[in-house]
Formats: structure tokens, sequence, C-alpha cells
């Protein structure tokens, strides 16, 4: 289920969530569109719930990561610790390389 | 017994004593009408059943067996790992693999144990719908489903967590995990203090539903 060696991002790797706004079921919340964390691991390959709801099975499972942002980052009035975070699972074709 | 209207026993609906006038019939959940998606669920299932794909008592064993769950099982592994820290990597690594030593059921989604520590605080939420460690945890607060803590637990974790009664020091960082996808989570919560010794079963009896979603910690 965790194999880190199958997925193009490996943990700790810098990533960005694409700011795109497509229509239909997607499970990427907007909150994270267009922000940057890192890797924390991969979760494994899994369908695509964005063709799965459609009804559309015949694809090959994607990447699933769990991504590390800071409160922060994503807000920026974010009146708690420095350090607070939140974990998403988002799938790969949601994540581009991050410097 | 005196009911909210200030009703006694004697003239209780159904108490067989005759005092002249009618009181209204307590309504029944098929009173309204029908809506779009229990229509729906209700002409799926009879398909389903109609096609022999599952019988009725599949359906019912299965809300069964659903109903069964309760935070109890949660609360046994986490008190397991607190007196085992063999046991407590192994739930960590792998949650199905270690549950199934104690022959509890995860269900068929990977679930992912997040562990407190004296710098990190877990909260579990579902900010697109519900997701919830229903095999382990039972059927999830109507809190936790609510747009409220959805929307708020992610953006300003401490203040929900202050209405929980829950202060977690400054130091320490708090990690929301937003079970957007695939996962299930549930937190293993800190061993309180003065508990040394104490059996697996009077551990277990001091673990929360709410402690293992991580909106409050446990305490003797």
């Amino acid at each position: 289920m965790t194999d880190s060696s199958d997925g193009a991002f490996p943990p700790g790797a810098r990533v960005r969530v694409r700011r795109a706004h497509p229509p239909g079921h997607v499970r990427t919340p907007h909150y994270c569109r267009g922000h940057i964390g890192e890797v924390e691991r991969l979760c494994g390959h899994f369908r695509n719930p964005e063709e799965l709801a459609y009804g559309r099975a015949d694809h090959a499972p994607l990447a699933l990561y769990r991504v590390r942002f800071r409160q922060r980052d994503l807000w920026p009035d974010y009146a708690g610790a420095v350090d607070d975070s939140v974990e998403i699972e988002l799938y790969e074709h949601w994540l581009e390389p991050a410097r | 017994m005196t009911g909210d209207n200030g009703a006694t026993s004697e003239n209780l609906p159904g108490s067989g004593h005759e005092h002249g006038h009618r009181h209204p019939n307590q309504p029944d959940l098929e009173d309204g009408p029908l809506g779009y998606y229990p229509a729906m669920a209700d002409a799926v299932a009879e398909l389903l059943i109609e096609k022999g794909v599952f019988g009725a008592d599949d359906l019912r064993a299965t809300i069964d067996y659903m109903a069964s769950r309760t935070p109890a099982l949660g609360a046994r592994l986490v008190a397991r790992a607190w007196r085992d820290p063999d046991f407590k990597r192994a739930l960590v690594a792998d949650s199905r693999a270690a549950a199934e030593t104690l022959d509890i059921d995860t269900g068929p989604t990977p679930l992912l144990v997040m562990e407190n520590t004296a710098h990190v605080h877990n909260v579990i939420v579902c900010t697109l719908c519900s997701c919830y460690p229903v095999f382990l945890l039972g059927k999830s607060p109507d809190w936790y489903k609510s747009r409220n803590y959805r929307s708020r637990v992610v953006r300003e974790p401490r203040a929900v967590l202050a209405e929980f009664g829950t202060h977690i020091a400054p130091e320490r960082e708090v990690r929301v995990h937003d079970s957007t996808a695939d996962m299930r989570y549930m937190v293993l919560p800190m061993r309180p203090g003065g508990t040394d010794g104490w059996s697996e079963e009077a551990l277990a009896a001091l673990i929360t539903r709410d402690a293992l979603v991580g909106v409050c910690e446990v305490t003797r």
C-alpha cells in the first residue's frame, strides 16, 4: 500500500497544488489550490474519483499523496502557532513540482 | 411521571384511560413526503435484491454489523498500544495487520493511526463530506458532519478545540488531517499520567470517541 518507490514525488518533495476549477466530482479542496506543501507520504494508488463518479473505472490507478501545508501559508491571517499544519490527501494529477 | 408538556401518565395517548378528548398521534417518520435521495436509495436496494446481487437478510445483517461498531473498538487498540510499545509501532505502521491480531476489523478503507506526542496534537476532519473511521468508532456524531466543524477546524483549529474545552499549548503543533480521499484516520491519544500499572480494560475505559477524533485529550 505504501510503496514510496512508485510515485513521482518522494516524501519531503515540495509540491504546488494546481489552481484549477474543473467541474464535476473533485476531491481537491479549494482552500489548498495554488498553495505549496510538502509530501508527507505516498498512500498508494487509487482510481480517480473524478472518473469513478461518472461510472468510468477503466483507467490506471493514480498515485495518492498526503501533503502537509503550513497553516500560515494557507491562511494569511492564521492566529495559531507557527508550526500548525494541515495534511490533505491529493492525487498526483493535481500536483506539480515547486521550488 | 411528568413529560415536557406537563402531561401525566394518566392522560398519555395509549394509556387506555378515557377522559373525554383526543390527543394527536405521535408523528411517524413516514408522515412527510419521501425525498429524492431516500426514494433513490430504496429503489437501488430493491433492484439489487430483485436481481439477486444480495438478499434482504444480507442487507439487514450488514446494517446490523455497522450498527454494532462502537468507540470501544478504537479504545481497545489504543489501550493495548499504551501498554505494549511493539504493538504501538505496529499499529502506526500498519493498523489493519495490528488490529487483526486482536480480531478487530478496520474495514475496507486503509486506516492511518496518528500518534499524539509532546510535540504534536492531531485532529481529524473531512471538509468535503463526512468520511469517518466508522469501523473503529461507529456512527459519527452530528457535530462532525456539521458545516461549522468542517469549515472551521481547518482554518482555526485551536479556537474549535477550545470550544470543546481543549487547550493545546502553543509550543505543540496542531496538525489537522483532512480525509479528502481514500484514507481514514484515528488519533492515538497520549496516555494520561498516574496510570502506571493499569490494566488494559481500565485504560480503555478512559478513552472516549472524542479523544480518538482528536477534539479532546484523555484524562484520568
